[in-house]
């Protein structure tokens, strides 16, 4: 019965979309329609619908309610409750539901706040949004229902995937979706302000905490991301440049580039267009993702998508939608009047710089992702990995660290160098001095060394732009640019120290061995079997000490689940602020002793620390944003009650 | 969508227990050569290396036995003094360039470095616009 | 304004190539399957241990004596390898001399897995540690390669050999012993 509760709300928002559709169309031409008033509480009702569609699927996997195919296939009755939930959307279908509940939601969300804008480009906006939503309903109705029932009812089901019972995995995709299908709003912003021809700074103030809250998601999502891989894949590595991760990576690259450029169209009126194009463009990269990711066609070998229908439905709304936006985009661009004109030695000018090179490492990262497929149509097959993507990458993300260090500290439209010759200066003599000790006391790859040393300028730079000001009255969105950028220089120096100096170690030992590895030394006491709920393990009992220290105890262990039939390692992971000592079990060689692997990985946590202070960035100035609109807004509401006050007395004495 | 990298990882790790040998590893597949400096010199080339059996993992990576019988082969090439690159391009002239991560300037794989020179190009051809022109006329189009 | 214009259309023109591709690419099989390069190269050198008593072992020499054959690359523990075991008895009849290399494999098991899916190889050499198969370019079990008198390898099935591959296969052999 729940199950057809979900699939009824389902259709019955669909149907609402396309009352949307109409009316947001109809709308944006003439205002005056009757339609108009129907479409926000459309757009509203259609994410509460998609909400009681989503918990309905929750709530069979819950009781693991086997009569839904979809919980016989990627559920079991003795799964951890956490695993059961995470279950709903750790599939191709539950996760396409979960992706059109927060589209809608986030529908539901702008009709019901957003009234800043004109009411054309709203409803224009709205009906976009709603163009988008029919396809993804179009898509689960008629290929993917998740509610589908199976007769007869099976006695258990099939169980999840061991790696994926994690609570790292279980709760980091919908973080992502909520930043794919966060930029969705962005794109239907883009498009409704190109349609009526009203590319604003106002626009801009609109559409940017949109485009900041997916963005504070998808870097949470990738940074949880890399770690899930880094502890649970059992081999140290956190980033492999592998197309799921440049799927994930791509819109992030596009959305920063929004996120600087819209500042720079809200600020300053200036690169509409460009503006415009990256609103596209991120979307564009969040559903080219999704598309290479679920068609399989770049890695065909897990079942997730390897149906070429659903392949081809999402590559024909790709083409939809994106090759739509960007014929609409090209016909429209030259009626989008010219932005204000600046000088390359200004805010704006960095701005420009960075979006120039956050793009081109879009296009490479891109080009590298989708080179195989291209040979694959020759039948020539290569690999593109990190030898390719390292390098080429950092061409333009050095430059581009340079300026982001001096950017922020540039003033509006122009500046002079003198201005900012100070800062500069000691920038520079940090980066060299960094620089001149790492070459001095190691010897360290060229990538890493630079990374090193500029990440410490970052760091430096970040805060200077706080120099000279009343620490107290700095805005809230000034702080979060500040730590997201330290945030970047934080995660470069781990990225660079954890390249330059990690150990590692791969032995083979008995009980009593002791392995030394780095400043670490690891004992291994015992070896014995231990049961989970629906999994046994061989478990490690390791005693390490850092340089002579206090011993810990560490439990690594190598796992084997029966439902379905697998092995995980868990790693066990000891944690000191200058890195990681990584420690995984492997299997019993011949002679009766255990493979080890350790890794001593310097600075290594840096990494997502970064991350998390870039997110951590974002929010301050999302936060920022939002509460300065909604000061302005009743300061603005106050001014016009008070001319109206104002106007009604002065025309009382007429009457 | 970086999550659905452990599906893919779980086609490569998690063969039925049938499917699986009951050989032990291979000598060097878990166990590092002597002399640190060579054991560097195999582990930056295995990082590079692809398993054949896993979907995108580099042998470096991988716990499925395919890739522990490469990892020999790569460390014992290597102790046995050929060079990095020699132990690629035998690799290569097995299977191909599918094997390396790291592409070869090529017929085939020009464009992955051209277009990386063009990408260079247009971004200073576009910044070096905006610093040609004096910042006061404006009477040119927009053209980030 | 018109230079803007023309550069969005390269856009328009470069999404709608990247369309086609994947569009194409969604039509076309996905073979995942890594052909070996060394077809039309001789064998390399190498020298394998029997894998059964019953059996001798393989080397590089037995390959080029001047009869051409098949080498099937196989394990005990593979399934596919199980399932092709009537074509490879098919093979045989038909009058193919198969030689085999078992990979990471115990004696005790190839054994068992011979008694049970029969046993038309006349050579079978033990590879613990893949070394024969990374030499040829097998990524995977089971192969068949088609290697001529010379011990130059001339063709390589991928996969388990289905009935209806058993003629071509025939067909390569006799080509090689030409």
């Amino acid at each position: 019965m729940i199950a057809e509760i979900g699939l009824a709300a389902l259709w019955l928002a669909a149907a609402l979309a396309v009352l949307q559709l109409i009316g947001g169309f109809v709308g944006a031409r003439n205002e005056s329609s009757e339609l108009t008033a129907l479409v926000r509480p459309a757009a509203v009702l259609q994410g509460l619908l998609c909400a009681v569609s989503f918990l309905a699927l929750v709530y069979a996997f819950a009781v693991t309610d086997l009569s839904v195919k979809l919980v016989a296939t990627h559920s079991h009755s003795m799964k951890p409750m956490a695993f059961k939930l995470s279950g709903a959307w750790a599939n191709h279908e539950g996760s396409m539901l979960l992706w059109i509940a927060i589209m809608a939601f986030a529908g539901g969300l702008i009709a019901f706040i957003e009234r800043r804008l004109p009411e054309k480009t709203m409803m224009a906006t709205l009906g976009t949004q709603a163009f988008v939503g029919i396809g993804f309903y179009l898509f689960i109705l008629l290929s993917s229902n998740p509610f589908e029932r199976l007769s007869p009812v099976p006695m258990e089901g099939n169980g999840l995937n061991p790696l994926l019972q994690d609570m790292g995995v279980s709760f980091h995709p919908p973080t992502l979706y909520i930043g794919y299908v966060g930029l969705s709003i962005a794109f239907s912003f883009a498009l409704g302000a190109l349609l009526t021809r009203n590319v604003t700074p106002e626009f801009a103030r609109v559409m940017r905490p949109w485009v900041l809250g997916a963005w504070i998601f998808l870097t949470i999502g990738i940074t949880a991301g890399s770690y899930w891989a880094y502890y649970e894949l059992g081999w140290g590595g956190w980033w492999f440049w592998d197309p799921v991760e440049n799927a994930s990576l791509m819109p992030w690259l596009a959305a920063t580039a929004l996120l600087h450029s819209a500042s720079v169209l809200a600020a300053r009126d200036a690169l509409r267009t460009w503006t415009i194009m990256l609103g596209v463009v991120a979307f564009s990269m969040s559903m080219v993702g999704t598309f290479l990711v679920r068609s399989g066609i770049l890695t065909s070998v897990h079942a997730f998508a390897v149906d070429p229908e659903r392949g081809s439905f999402i590559l024909a709304l790709l083409a939809l939608y994106i090759g739509g936006a960007l014929i609409v985009f090209a016909l429209r661009a030259n009626t989008i009047a010219e932005g204000e004109r600046f000088s390359l030695l200004s805010r704006e000018g960095a701005l420009v710089v960075n979006n120039v090179a956050l793009s081109a490492i879009l296009g490479i990262v891109l080009l590298g992702t989708l080179y195989p497929l291209l040979t694959e149509a020759f039948d020539v097959r290569v690999s593109v990995g990190p030898p390719y993507f390292d390098p080429v990458s950092a061409i333009f993300f050095l430059p581009m660290l340079a300026i982001l260090a001096v950017g922020p500290l540039l003033r509006w439209r122009k500046d002079s160098f003198d201005r900012i010759r100070l800062p500069v200066i000691i920038i520079s003599v940090v980066t060299v001095a960094v620089l001149a000790l790492v070459l001095a006391l190691s010897d360290i790859g060229v990538l890493p060394l630079l990374g090193m040393a500029m990440s410490v300028g970052v760091a430096v730079a970040s805060f200077m732009p706080l120099r000279g000001r009343a620490i107290r009255r700095v805005p809230l969105a000034v702080w979060g640019m500040c730590i997201a950028h330290f945030g970047v220089a934080v995660g470069l120096f781990g990225i660079a120290a954890d390249t330059a100096y990690q150990k590692e170690r791969l032995v083979a030992a008995s009980p009593g061995d002791t392995v030394d590895i780095g400043p670490w030394e690891a004992t291994l006491a015992s070896i014995s079997p231990v049961a989970g709920p629906n999994w046994t393990a061989m478990q490690g009992d390791i005693f390490v000490s850092y340089e002579g220290g206090p011993a810990t105890e560490t439990f690594p262990q190598a796992r084997s689940f029966w439902a379905p039939q697998g092995e995980t390692s868990e790693v066990a992971l000891v944690t000191r602020w200058n890195g990681q000592l990584y420690v995984a079990l492997g299997n019993m060689a011949e002679d009766g002793r255990w493979q080890l692997r350790l890794w001593w990985k310097p600075f290594v946590t840096w990494i997502w620390y970064g991350g998390l202070l870039i997110a951590l960035g974002g929010a301050l100035a999302l936060v920022g944003r939002v509460v300065g609109d909604v000061r302005r807004r009743s300061a603005t509401q106050r001014g016009e009650e008070r001319r109206a006050e104002e106007a009604a007395l002065v025309a009382e004495p007429a009457e | 969508m970086r999550w659905l990298l452990p599906i893919l990882a779980a086609f490569a790790l998690l063969q039925p227990a049938a499917a699986q040998d009951r050989m032990p590893p291979a000598p060097y597949a878990y166990t590092q050569l002597e002399d640190p400096a060579l054991e560097e010199q195999a582990r930056e080339l295995m990082h590079t290396l692809r398993c054949l059996k896993c979907q995108s993992q580099s042998i470096a990576d991988s716990d499925a036995p395919m890739a522990g019988d490469m990892r020999h082969q790569v460390r014992s090439r290597i102790a046995a003094g050929e060079s990095p690159d020699e132990v690629r391009n035998w690799l290569v002239s097995r299977y191909g360039d599918y094997v390396s991560y790291e592409p070869q300037v090529s017929s085939t794989t020009w464009p992955l470095f051209a277009i990386p020179i063009v990408l260079l190009l247009l971004a200073g051809t576009v910044l070096l616009r905006r610093i040609g022109r004096p910042t006061d006329t404006a009477d040119e189009g927009e053209s980030a | 304004m018109k230079r803007l214009r023309y550069s969005l259309w390269i856009i328009v023109g470069i999404a709608s190539a990247l369309f086609g591709l994947f569009a194409y690419q969604l039509t076309q099989p996905k073979d995942e399957f890594v052909q070996s390069a060394m077809v039309g190269e001789p064998m390399p050198d190498f020298e394998l241990p029997p894998a059964v008593p019953a059996r001798p072992g393989l080397s590089r020499a037995d390959l080029a004596d001047g009869e051409a054959k098949l080498l099937n690359v196989f394990a005990s523990w593979c399934i596919p390898c199980a399932a092709e075991a009537p074509q490879l008895e098919a093979l045989e009849r038909s009058g193919a001399n198969i030689v085999a290399v078992a990979i990471r494999d115990r004696p005790e098991d190839v054994e068992r897995f011979l008694s049970v899916y029969g046993n038309p190889f006349t050579r079978i050499g033990r590879d613990d540690i893949s070394e024969v198969q990374l030499a040829i370019g097998s990524s995977g079990v089971p192969e068949t390669f088609v290697i001529d008198g010379d011990g130059v390898i001339t063709y390589q099935h991928i996969g388990d050999i289905r009935e209806n591959d058993v003629p071509k296969l025939l067909e390569e052999l006799r080509k090689a012993q030409s």
